[in-house]
């Protein structure tokens, strides 16, 4: 049977080819790994009426549909209607399924709906975060995680955004039980110590974690009002240089690092390699070219930082070097 | 003497309270919980009636009215010494019959147990104390298995709805504020018969043992939950019953011979409890530790005070964190010992 396939098109409506011919997979995203169990239902049905019945859940924590007939595309892209809608992901045209593919899904560990250590809710940033930057067709990753402990491993992404609390000491309501102490020689990084029974932080060592607030029996130690994050850039995994991600902004808030994000999507525009392939280029290598200095004249434009915000003045990946 | 009025002329009376009292009370504080984006409710100082958490029973017990978590007992110089004064505006303070009843074994401790205690004594003398009603049973207390559901033994009582307030007054010094007679509120508060609602059955029952034999001591449930306990102390920082502190001499740094002695709560449960000079203690693992604490709330005082310590309000079993129950425990005690 003769196919008549415009693949690139495919691609970018999220759909993959596979290695097998005429069968490919149709990639669902959800941002922050969020979602209703009834979408579950949704995609169970569209494996076992277009796919071979198997859901890959996918590494960056959307479902993958195998087994489909790349002639089904369009048949399929009306069942995905409702998923797209009830995770709320912007599309060009009602049922014309995903308007773009190169920014993936945006994800993210499960934050604090659940986990005891997070600092944030993971999936409403993530959610917002997707709702700034989708459609969009340069590749760009982007994931959250909760507190320190890094979960997603968002390190390893062009964006990692890491959940930070300014810990709040009240002394008069500290009994100097030393749990606090404990928690952070253990669990993170020994930034605090008693003087006259009463609890000091070093400031320049503290991670904001929040390991001394969970610990604290009495409330001497509160979590800030204002949330703060950590904003790691440029990891990445592939071929010729992975690395992990450097602080770029420490104590920063959501507003800005929206903006950020946005404004790398200019500097991408701008400085591109006109001839990559496929108009896919990790930002890191962009980055590697034009030199950091002129990155971060960019994605500080228009941002006003929280006064408290620490900037890094430099960065320098490292990594490994196979190139 | 009870009254019924309007919540906006309740509300009008508050302010006229606090011209005369601070007022103490359990309130949310937003955001100040343990884990990110959730609350905790404990004791503070309000300015109106709607900062006040009437349903949810506070997390940390009205104790810190009375003992604060910090106490300076006197400043020191290199020769003289000197007791800080209070302030001079006399309390009321908002808790519920469970801690009334915790109130009195406060007294026991610092009043009716040799010498009195000075710093309790007089911030108790400076106090009076608002009931807060219980229409439905808070989730863990077990107050009418300790029989600390009921009491009368309130100055003022006040049932708070959206639109009205009732209150029962036994306090006369507090009764010129309600009084249609007097001056300050006859526009306001009608005469009705007021009684505090008191939950007559929990969700939890607890069955103290009918006796404590010498073996209790080494039953292995101690060692089955001193496993799990980390000894973090909540237990004992939430209860209104357990009054224990040690004492902090602060000398100041930059003169050493100044500085201050400050009494602080401490836990049976965290570590430094028992030390002594030498680096000897008497309870080093955490089952010896949970054992003397059970035993503590539901025998030991007793012997000595002729009423139980525990009043049964809860808070423990709600906080700890590695979910060891203090109810199962007493009440798995009491079924062997049957």
């Amino acid at each position: 049977m003769s196919l008549d396939i415009n693949t690139k098109k495919a691609k970018k409506n999220a759909y993959r080819i596979s290695k097998v011919r005429g069968i490919g997979a149709s990639r669902i995203r959800v941002p922050g790994g969020y979602l209703k169990a009834e979408i579950l239902g949704m995609v169970q049905k569209i494996a076992e009426t277009y796919g071979n019945g198997i859901v890959h859940l996918t590494t960056r924590q959307g479902f993958e549909i195998e087994g489909i007939r790349l002639e089904d595309m369009d048949a399929i892209n009306q069942m995905l209607q409702p998923i797209i809608e009830l995770l709320d992901i912007n599309q060009t045209e009602k049922g014309g399924g995903y308007p773009a593919s190169g920014t993936r899904n945006v994800s993210a560990c499960i934050g604090n709906n659940v986990c005891p250590f997070a600092n944030y809710n993971t999936a409403e940033f993530a959610k917002r975060i997707e709702k700034a930057v989708f459609p969009n067709d340069l590749h760009f990753k982007i994931a959250l995680t909760g507190c320190p402990n890094d979960c997603a491993k968002v390190r390893l992404h062009d964006f990692g955004i890491i959940g930070m609390t300014l810990p709040q000491y009240d002394p008069s309501r500290c009994v100097a039980c030393k749990a606090c102490i404990k928690g952070c020689k253990n669990f993170s990084v020994d930034a605090l110590r008693m003087e006259n029974y009463k609890i000091i932080r070093d400031t320049q060592k503290c991670i904001g974690c929040g390991v001394c607030v969970t610990k604290c029996p009495t409330r001497a130690f509160t979590r800030s009002k204002k949330k703060y994050y950590r904003l790691s850039i440029m990891g990445r995994t592939g071929k010729r240089n992975p690395r992990l991600g450097k602080d770029f902004l420490v104590w920063a808030d959501e507003d800005s690092i929206v903006k950020i994000i946005l404004n790398t999507y200019r500097f991408v525009k701008e400085y591109i390699d006109p001839g990559a392939p496929g108009g896919k280029e990790h930002i890191g290598y962009i980055i590697d070219r034009t030199g950091f200095a002129e990155y971060k004249k960019w994605a500080l434009e228009g941002v006003e930082l929280l006064p408290e915000t620490m900037v890094s003045e430099c960065i320098y990946w490292d990594g490994i070097h196979y190139d | 003497m009870g009254y019924q009025m309007p919540r906006a002329a309740a509300n009008r009376l508050f302010k006229r309270l606090l011209e005369h009292y601070d007022i103490i009370a359990p309130k949310v504080f937003t955001g100040e919980g343990c884990f990110s984006d959730t609350d905790i409710v404990r004791y503070g100082k309000v300015s109106s009636l709607s900062e006040i958490e009437f349903e949810k029973k506070s997390d940390y017990s009205f104790k810190e009215a009375l003992l604060p978590v910090n106490e300076t007992l006197f400043y020191f110089t290199e020769d003289q010494t000197s007791v800080p004064s209070i302030q001079e505006k006399k309390r009321l303070v908002f808790l519920r019959s469970c801690e009334l009843h915790a109130l009195r074994r406060l007294d026991t401790i610092y009043l009716d147990n040799g010498r009195e205690d000075f710093y309790y004594k007089r911030l108790r003398e400076k106090t009076l104390f608002v009931l807060i009603g219980c229409p439905e049973s808070c989730d863990t207390g077990f107050c009418v298995s300790m029989g600390t559901n009921r009491t009368d033994s309130y100055d003022l009582y006040l049932n708070v709805s959206p639109e009205t307030v009732w209150a029962d007054c036994r306090s006369p010094e507090l009764d010129r504020f309600f009084s249609p007679l007097s001056e300050d509120a006859k526009e306001t508060a009608a005469i009705c018969q007021v009684s505090p609602k008191f939950p007559d059955k929990n969700k939890e029952t607890v069955t103290l043992p009918a006796s404590f034999p010498e073996d209790i001591l080494s039953h292995p449930i101690w060692e089955r939950y001193g496993n799990r306990c980390t000894g973090c102390g909540r237990c004992n920082f939430v209860c209104p019953t357990c009054t224990c502190f040690t004492m902090q001499d602060i000398h100041y740094r930059d003169n050493e011979n100044v500085g201050e002695r400050r009494r602080v709560w401490a836990s049976c449960q965290v570590d430094g409890y028992t030390d002594i000079a030498g680096g000897g203690g008497f309870r080093k693992s955490q089952s010896d530790r949970l054992r003397f604490k059970v035993l503590h709330k539901i025998c030991d005082f007793e012997k000595r005070f002729d009423h139980q310590m525990c009043v049964g309000c809860g808070r423990c079993e709600a906080v700890c964190p590695e979910y060891i129950s203090y109810i199962h425990i007493i009440n798995t005690l009491a079924k062997e010992d049957a």
